[in-house]
């Protein structure tokens, strides 16, 4: 129970007047962010990095978890009122929790989904603390060869999520590795991709990279393709539920953290998955599974608890590994090291202060959320109304700040905008942003242990193999090759609840371009094309054919 | 993407062509010039600097290479949706002009100006682009903006923003 006496210790660290009120801060920042389209955690986080740097490390990074964890809440609000997620996590949540909106239930499904979040934020964090210790402890031991392939486990982990196209994610994940080797290469100092621009001999700020692609590249993309008329967003008293509501909630809030958790420690395959699996989980296991589709509070319930505990989750291997699983962490990874700490397993041994007080921090800022949002959720619901030029503006206006105050370079400001091109390409094309910023952030450590590893062996390549490393690259061949594997496999041998979710996946993606499709009902003349070979080549056309059905 | 016209599907496959070719000249570019890299006197351990680049531009050579053939087969990238996304009818690009040059314009002019003007065109720069047309409102809105971030982050958080023209006056 040496966790437990470090975790007291943690608190004392958290509950200083200073680090309460940063977590504070940065759940209500991480909140309205999440509520806001446009924004997430993870330029947040970026825009933020440059602009702390007066502020103490254990604060700031306080601060970021709670922007963290805000952000995951607030994404929830926007999809029960507005029934668009913003995030592939919250793409369930729009579903039931917008059809309970619709049903005037709205209270109802924003409360289910801020108590599962503390619940679930509230276990999971507990998890960690009791769990990454030990996970830190076996790190340790781990060689460079392993840790390289754990990175490349996790570059692969982050490409292949299930229904999207492959090929895309790893065209996102190349041009991230690609912006991750510009620059002086350390251990000969040569310059690698710089042209012979000075600038770009320090490489190009993480700063840049993320606000450019999340902000910049979001906010002309969305400008290309601005919806005109003004959102519908829902009206909301304050959230409460009924005992019966209490009934049908609280086991879904406890098998969704029991999905969650796995699945966000370890990469594989994205915050879709988990919480499309509690979803079918909870179809299955429901009284009610007519409702299903209209309503059911379950299907708020389960889905928004795996979302909290996956994000706790993917704490464990940033803290205990160093390896980043979804945008945010990885930009937290960025944040650590920017502050001359190295991340990895011995982060637990030489800032115990640092880490004790994070997660101590993650629990006051999930009490914190569940006392704040539930009396505020009328006012994130004004929030969805602020008009769209101010909205967008805004967001160029402070990415253009932030960038410009990382180096207080002019230069930087003409990249932004050419990230933010090559962002906007890559949403128009469906290249996915989660490979390319694990690739930019992750792509130079990995070469780094992979360095480490050859020198170790003399050059040889044998060096790179050792029973773990063994292990990671068969899993690895068997993600990359599952399209081909499957074939051979017979039909009963699939998880029928992966299949299921993998279907729930499609249909959703389907009905989503639905209702974007039926919004502006004049293009109804768009000719149905036809659907396409891979699972990823949804259009708007083909889901036109498929009829004027709302709400599936 | 969803062009109503005739023909827009096969618009849209030559375009995303354009992404593969795109993704095989970077990858060549990096290849060449992981190639070129002179050898070096300071170099440690056996894996060189190139190493790393010629395997990532190899990896974008033949992604480019497999994205040729799924859009070739009919495969089409799925665009990203959103909050405020409407997925029918083509790319606005008049309004990504005028954001691209309110963008530009802030960049050369904050040296010059200092953050508090600059920012301000910005602001408002963007804001009309995005169909705002309540002048006066939107350039107090964008003055107020630039004015109080500079003060917020230079004073408040010693952020370093060029002052520029109106030094000695904030």
């Amino acid at each position: 129970m040496d966790a437990l006496t470090d975790l007291i210790g943690g608190f004392g660290t958290a509950l200083t007047p200073t680090n309460v009120g940063f977590a504070l801060l940065g759940v209500l920042l991480g909140t309205a962010i999440g509520v806001l389209p446009g924004i997430g955690p993870a330029m947040t986080i970026a825009l933020l990095l440059p602009l702390t740097r007066g502020v103490e490390v254990t604060s700031a990074l306080i601060m970021f978890a709670g922007i963290y964890y805000g952000g995951m809440y607030g994404g929830s609000t926007t999809s029960i009122l507005l029934n668009t997620p913003g995030e592939s996590a919250s793409v369930v949540t729009a579903i039931e929790g917008n059809q309970m909106a619709k049903a005037g239930r709205a209270a109802q499904a924003l409360a289910t989904a801020a108590i599962g979040s503390f619940v679930a934020g509230t276990i999971a964090t507990l998890l960690l603390a009791l769990l990454a210790p030990t996970v830190a402890k076996l790190a340790i031991e781990v060689s460079p060869a392993d840790t390289f392939a754990l990175m490349l486990l996790a570059f692969i982990a982050v490409t292949s999520v299930l229904g999207s196209s492959r090929v895309r994610g790893l065209a996102s994940l190349g041009l991230g590795l690609m912006i991750g080797l510009i620059g002086i290469d350390f251990t000969s100092g040569q310059q690698r991709l710089t042209f012979g621009i000075p600038e770009l001999a320090e490489g190009i700020n993480v700063i840049v990279v993320a606000v450019g692609l999340f902000a910049v590249g979001e906010a002309l993309w969305t400008a290309a393709h601005l919806r005109r008329k003004p959102v519908e967003v829902i009206a909301v008293g304050t959230p409460r539920m009924s005992r019966e509501d209490w009934q049908r909630s609280w086991k879904p809030w406890l098998r969704g953290t029991a999905i969650g958790f796995p699945f966000g420690a370890v990469p594989a395959g994205g915050a879709e998955i988990p919480t499309f699996l509690s979803y079918v989980t909870e179809k299955k296991l429901s009284k009610h599974p007519e409702e299903f589709g209209k309503g059911a509070i379950e299907g708020v319930a389960g889905p928004e608890a795996t979302n909290n505990a996956s994000a706790a989750g993917g704490l464990v291997p940033l803290l205990t590994l160093g390896i980043p699983t979804t945008a945010t962490a990885a930009i937290m990874l960025a944040a650590i090291t920017s502050y001359g700490i190295e991340p990895g397993p011995r982060l637990f041994e030489t800032e115990p202060v640092l880490v004790w007080g994070l997660i101590a921090s993650l629990f006051i800022g999930n009490t914190a959320l569940l006392l704040l949002n539930l009396p505020l959720a009328p006012v994130w619901a004004r929030l969805l109304r602020i008009p769209r030029s101010y909205l967008y503006a805004g967001i160029l206006f402070f990415s253009s700040l932030g960038a410009y105050a990382a180096n207080a370079s002019t230069f930087d400001l003409f990249l932004l905008l050419i990230i933010g091109g090559l962002g906007f390409m890559m949403r128009r094309y469906g290249l996915p942003m989660l490979p390319a910023i694990i690739g930019v952030i992750l792509g130079p450590f990995a070469e780094e242990e992979l360095r480490q590893a050859l020198q170790i062996s003399n050059g040889a390549l044998s060096g790179l193999v050792d029973p773990m490393s063994v292990v990671i690259y068969v899993i690895l061949a068997l993600i990359l090759l599952y399209p081909v594997i499957r074939r051979f496999l017979p039909r009963r041998a699939v998880v029928p609840v992966l299949a299921e979710a993998a279907h729930e996946i499609e249909e959703a993606h389907h009905h989503h371009g639905l209702t974007s499709a039926v919004s502006v009902e004049r293009h109804s003349g768009d000719d149905p094309r036809n659907p396409g070979r891979s699972t990823s080549s949804r259009n708007p056309g083909n889901v036109d054919a498929d009829g004027g059905g709302d709400g599936g | 993407m969803s062009a109503a016209a005739p023909g827009g599907t096969q618009e849209q496959g030559r375009s995303e062509l354009g992404v593969a070719l795109f993704l095989g000249a970077l990858g060549i570019l990096v290849i060449v010039q992981a190639l070129l890299l002179p050898e070096s006197r300071i170099a440690r351990g056996p894996v060189g600097p190139g190493a790393v680049p010629i395997v990532v531009g190899s990896l974008l050579v033949i992604v480019a290479g497999f994205l040729a053939v799924d859009v070739w087969r009919g495969g089409r990238g799925e665009p990203e949706g959103g909050e405020d996304i409407e997925l029918t009818g083509s790319s606005d690009w008049k309004t990504v002009a005028i954001l691209v040059a309110a963008f530009l314009s802030n960049a050369l002019l904050i040296e010059s100006l200092g953050w508090p003007i600059s920012g301000a065109i910005l602001f408002w720069g963007c804001a009309f682009a995005l169909g705002s047309r309540h002048y006066v409102r939107d350039a107090a809105i964008a003055i107020v903006m630039g004015v109080g971030s500079w003060y917020l982050f230079v004073l408040g958080l010693g952020t370093s923003l060029p002052v520029g023209i109106l030094e000695g006056i904030l």
